[in-house]
């Protein structure tokens, strides 16, 4: 087996060393009752890497390209150019193979990468400080519920029905076992978002309000006057921000007066990949950060003085706190936060902005087209490189109908919202910088045989 | 002298070494390396964007209306700068890694290979379902030798890793009890525990009681036994456990927790001792997670990703997580919100966005295709019997606290018992950074004074082991003799130690400009 390097002969002698006559006696305190003795059922035997890579490639045939196709569908995952020098780096093995920086002294690349990605997150966000990243968008929204219950010591949240579903989702499955209340709602086939709806839900028993920046449909909403609302009731806001390419052209929630601003990271450095692994994106201001979750990587001096960088703060972590832990997040993000950040260093101030120019320049362009499809309504007034359709009919089917066409057109609303039928004709569509003219017109000529 | 006392060395030569202070503050190839920050590029930039079309904006009077902040540099400086800093860390691929709990172990490149596929990398998670037939049936192969090689029931693939599936366990553990009418508020957990698991009773609403260990390192199973009562909703136990012993009682622990109306959830983190020869459903569990990262070596990445699947008994699979992927005739389907009312009305809900680490599950897949049934076995039987060859090899040497209650599992354990000067696990674990080892695991599990947690894996050659076995010997009589100078390692590494109390009381958590403050809001 090519991958473990010890000898039969090596295994003899040490087991002579330990004193054992076989490897059954290392195994004497599992019970008699719990010894496998036969092989894995159906399994076969190890076998060559040509002879894996065949299975492997089998099933990966089995999947439509996102790169070979016209592509449009974003909703939380968007399909973004990664330099191919991000993937070199992150493939070094200093990198790959290493662990969380427990021994800062031979870390310190890992320690230095985080410092440098906790500081543009906090920039990019508009926060004070960020952490050393969450699994995703979706537990960092979690977690920032819960913080936001500890400073404030109140348990309702309130969520914008523009909070993307499957982040609502998961916040009901876990207020469900936390007691926390929820104030949730749908979100409207409309150009305004329920600005109005959050503004007249704060209470004094508000912890937080939580408002997706641009939203589950594309819109984008003014954050101040949610802001000013909450803190003057003692509410938090707390602002998801599911593409961060965004904030290279619109206003950095942070500076709207967001306390806690969190989100997806996938769109810079990392790939679609299905779903995972993403990275969590989780900011505040500096106040809060000991109620902040997960690792933070912060700056001191080694015993020459020379600055380094370790983890701390770690006495809100459940390796030292144990069940008082802010978080009980051990094994986060690592790999995925160093190619964020490779990648956010390759882009810097400029190439952030024009990355985010050229997304909505080209996002405005096909919504205008699309809109000229026969029956077809664009939602928005505002959006960045998401918008949301109204089309003539239900779009599900339209959807795949658009992709037995060789186009992945969008997703439905009726996927995200399959109970919803007020929205099973919404459809959104999400185009970012890999999409050409060409594509466009694919989509709007398929579009328009689709709905005849 | 055998040659695990003295390890492989180079020929030494009687050169003289002299101290010089370098312009750049380098040391040859020990480069250092400013922050991105104050490589002053102002305008960098390593890629290039078309220029955009010109539109009506749409933003809603929303543009950003001052910097960000952000630097940005060239291709070839950004790649200088990681490679630099890439030579700042220990690795794998570097050496030995043998940090206890951790299961560092070699990472297959062809898994990297394979998880690059653009059939697998580059699909989308919400795509038609009929067009990611391929990725859906990676899921479902996984998840299938998941429950064959561990012998429960169901699988639940979306947990992020190992804290999450604990989590997902005890969500389903609660959901169970619920749903039979039965609140209960109590989760066991042992004093020797990893911290993930009290924190993640306490976070879905459980109160934490420790129970103890018996001398042998063991569950003091009739501590446990007297504990429980209706108020108990269940046992936390990892098996093997945190020092590196199987729990011989399990089964008897399982039973008494169920006759007590509880459940059992086991930290599966360890697993890697155990696969291919004990399916951990024989032992009466009804949930575990398993660490796609430890057991089936997807590459720890300095931190993460990682992926917690749970196995599920036949009591706890109605309440397991959404999204699941099911296979329904020659295809499969995705068991969503919607679809899971008829099926599956009594999940516990959703735990993630979208369905799990794909790129997990694709290197995971690949490791269990490669190693086949007998490689598997052999992982397990490799990595304890290098844990006991390291056990049996330092125990006159170092103090193995349950050394005498026979062979250990994947990890060796010994406490800092005879260590003189004052020096202390820290100064023996900072000295081996200086023999050029990664230190194995510090302070855990809490229950053994000074603990020692060193797991090799079975990716270690004998050669690899002995040289180890030479320098952590080697180390540890320097610290039984007291000698002051361990106080002062490592000297070789690329920072001597780093004062971690000023980083607590002054936090410096980002970069700032040195002159004037950053706009902080
Ligand atoms: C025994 C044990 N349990 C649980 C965990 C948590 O797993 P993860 O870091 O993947 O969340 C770990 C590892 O960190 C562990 O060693």
């Amino acid at each position: 087996m090519r991958y473990l390097p010890l000898a039969d002969t090596d295994r003899q002698e040490m087991l002579r060393t330990i004193g054992a006559k076989s490897i059954d006696d290392l195994f004497v305190d599992v019970p008699e009752a719990a010894r496998l003795s036969g092989k894995i059922e159906g399994l076969a035997d190890h076998a060559s890497e040509m002879s894996v890579e065949r299975q492997m490639g089998a099933m990966a045939r089995q999947n439509m390209v996102a790169g070979e196709v016209p592509f449009f569908l974003g909703a939380g995952a968007y399909k973004h150019h990664v330099p191919a020098s991000v993937d070199h780096i992150i493939q070094r093995g200093e990198f790959l193979t290493s662990y969380t920086p427990y021994q800062p002294e031979i870390a310190q690349g890992t320690l230095q990468v985080l410092f440098e990605f906790q500081t543009q997150v906090a920039r990019l966000y508009g926060c004070d400080v960020a952490n050393a990243s969450m699994y995703d968008g979706s537990t960092a929204c979690w977690e920032a519920i819960t913080m936001a219950r500890r400073v404030t010591k109140r348990g309702k949240a309130i969520l914008s029905g523009g909070l993307h579903p499957h982040y609502v989702s998961l916040a009901q499955t876990m207020a469900r076992f936390t007691g926390d209340r929820l104030d949730v709602a749908l979100p409207e086939l409309t150009a305004e978002t329920d600005a109005e709806r959050l503004l007249a839900s704060i209470d004094g028993e508000t912890s937080c309000v939580v408002v997706q920046y641009p939203d589950i449909l594309g819109r984008i909403t003014d954050l101040t006057p949610i802001a000013e609302k909450a803190h003057a009731n003692g509410a938090l806001l707390i602002a998801v921000v599911t593409e961060p390419v965004a904030l290279g052209a619109i206003e950095a929630p942070g500076h709207m007066g967001a306390d806690i601003v969190v989100g997806e990271g996938q769109s810079i450095g990392v790939g679609l990949n299905f779903g995972g692994p993403y990275v969590g994106l989780f900011a505040c201001k500096e106040k809060f950060v000991r109620q902040m979750p997960g690792r933070l990587c912060g700056e001191t001096v080694d015993a020459e003085g020379k600055r380094g960088f370790v983890l701390t703060l770690s006495t809100r972590e459940q390796h030292i706190r144990r069940e008082k832990a802010t978080s009980n997040i051990c094994t986060n993000s690592g790999l995925c936060a160093l190619a964020f950040s490779i990648h956010m260093t390759l882009l810097g101030e400029r190439g952030l902005r024009d990355l985010a120019v050229l997304n909505h320049a080209r996002a405005v362009l096909a919504a205008e087209r699309l809109a000229k499809v026969p029956g077809v309504e664009l939602v928005n007034d505002t959006f960045f490189n998401e918008f949301t359709l109204k089309l003539p009919k239900e779009a599900r089917p339209a959807v795949r109908a658009l992709a037995d066409k060789g186009i992945l057109g969008g997703v439905s609303l009726g996927r995200l919202y399959p109970e919803a039928e007020a929205l099973e004709n919404g459809l959104v569509v999400a185009v970012t910088e890999v999409v050409t003219d060409e594509d466009i017109e694919a989509l709007a000529s398929a579009l328009q045989e689709v709905l005849a | 002298m055998s040659i695990n006392a003295s390890g492989w060395k180079p020929e030494m030569g009687s050169g003289e070494g002299m101290e010089v202070q370098t312009f750049t503050g380098n040391r040859a190839l020990m480069l250092e390396e400013p922050l991105i920050f104050e490589m002053d590029e102002a305008g960098g930039c390593g890629v290039d964007i078309a220029p955009a079309p010109k539109v009506t904006s749409r933003l809603g009077g929303l543009e950003r209306k001052r910097d960000i902040g952000i630097p940005g540099l060239s291709e070839p400086q950004t790649v200088r700068h990681y490679t630099r800093l890439s030579r700042q860390n220990y690795a794998i691929d570097l050496g030995l890694f043998p940090l206890g709990s951790c299961t560092m172990k070699h990472n297959p490149r062809l898994n990297e290979k394979m998880a690059r596929l653009p059939g697998f990398a580059d699909i989308h998670p919400l795509q038609p379902i009929d067009t990611v037939q391929g990725a859906l049936k990676v899921i479902a192969d996984l998840g299938e030798w998941l429950v064959k090689l561990t012998g429960m029931h169901s699988v639940a693939m979306s947990p992020k890793a190992g804290a999450h599936g604990e989590l997902c366990g005890l969500l389903a553990i609660r959901s169970a009890l619920e749903a039979r009418g039965d609140a209960r508020e109590v989760i066991l957990v042992p004093e020797s525990a990893h911290g993930t698991n009290p924190a993640t009773a306490a976070f879905c609403g459980y109160r934490v009681e420790n129970i103890p260990a018996t001398e042998r390192g063991r569950v003091d199973l009739a501590a446990l036994k007297a504990r429980l009562g209706p108020d108990v909703a269940g046992v936390m136990i990892t098996n093997p456990n945190t020092c590196g012993l199987f729990e011989p009682d399990m089964i008897e622990i399982s039973k008494a927790v169920h006759e007590a109306g509880g459940l059992v959830y086991c930290d599966g983190a360890n697993f890697n001792a155990i696969v291919g020869r004990v399916r951990p459903g024989d032992l009466g569990i009804d949930a575990m997670h398993i660490n796609l990262h430890k057991t089936f070596s997807t590459p720890h990445g300095g931190g993460g990703p990682g992926s917690g699947p749970v196995v599920f008994s036949e009591a706890l699979t109605p309440f397991a997580p959404l999204p699941f992927v099911e296979k329904q005739g020659d295809r499969y389907v995705l068991i969503e919100e919607e679809t899971a009312e008829e099926h599956h009305g009594r999940t516990f809900g959703r735990m993630t966005a979208f369905h799990g680490q794909m790129g997990m599950f694709t290197r995971a897949l690949t490791y269990i295709l490669s190693h086949g049934a007998d490689g598997l076995r052999q992982v397990s039987e490799d990595a304890v019997l290098n844990a006991n060859y390291i056990l049996r090899s330092l125990d006159d040497v170092l103090d193995a606290p349950f050394g005498n209650s026979g062979p250990c599992m994947h990890e060796a354990l010994f406490s800092d018992k005879d260590f003189g000067g004052g020096l202390s696990t820290l100064d023996v674990a900072k000295g081996l950074i200086d023999e050029g080892f990664h230190p194995m695991t510090m302070y855990f599990p809490l229950v053994v004074h000074g603990a020692m947690l060193i797991e090799p894996t079975e990716t270690e050659s004998k050669a690899a082991l002995d040289q180890f076995i030479g320098a952590l010997r080697s180390v540890a009589e320097r610290a039984k003799a007291g000698d002051a100078s361990l106080k002062a390692a490592p000297i070789y590494a690329p920072r001597r130690r780093l004062d971690e109390t000023l980083a607590a009381r002054k936090p410096v958590l980002a970069w700032k400009e040195p002159t004037q403050g950053v706009a902080a809001e």
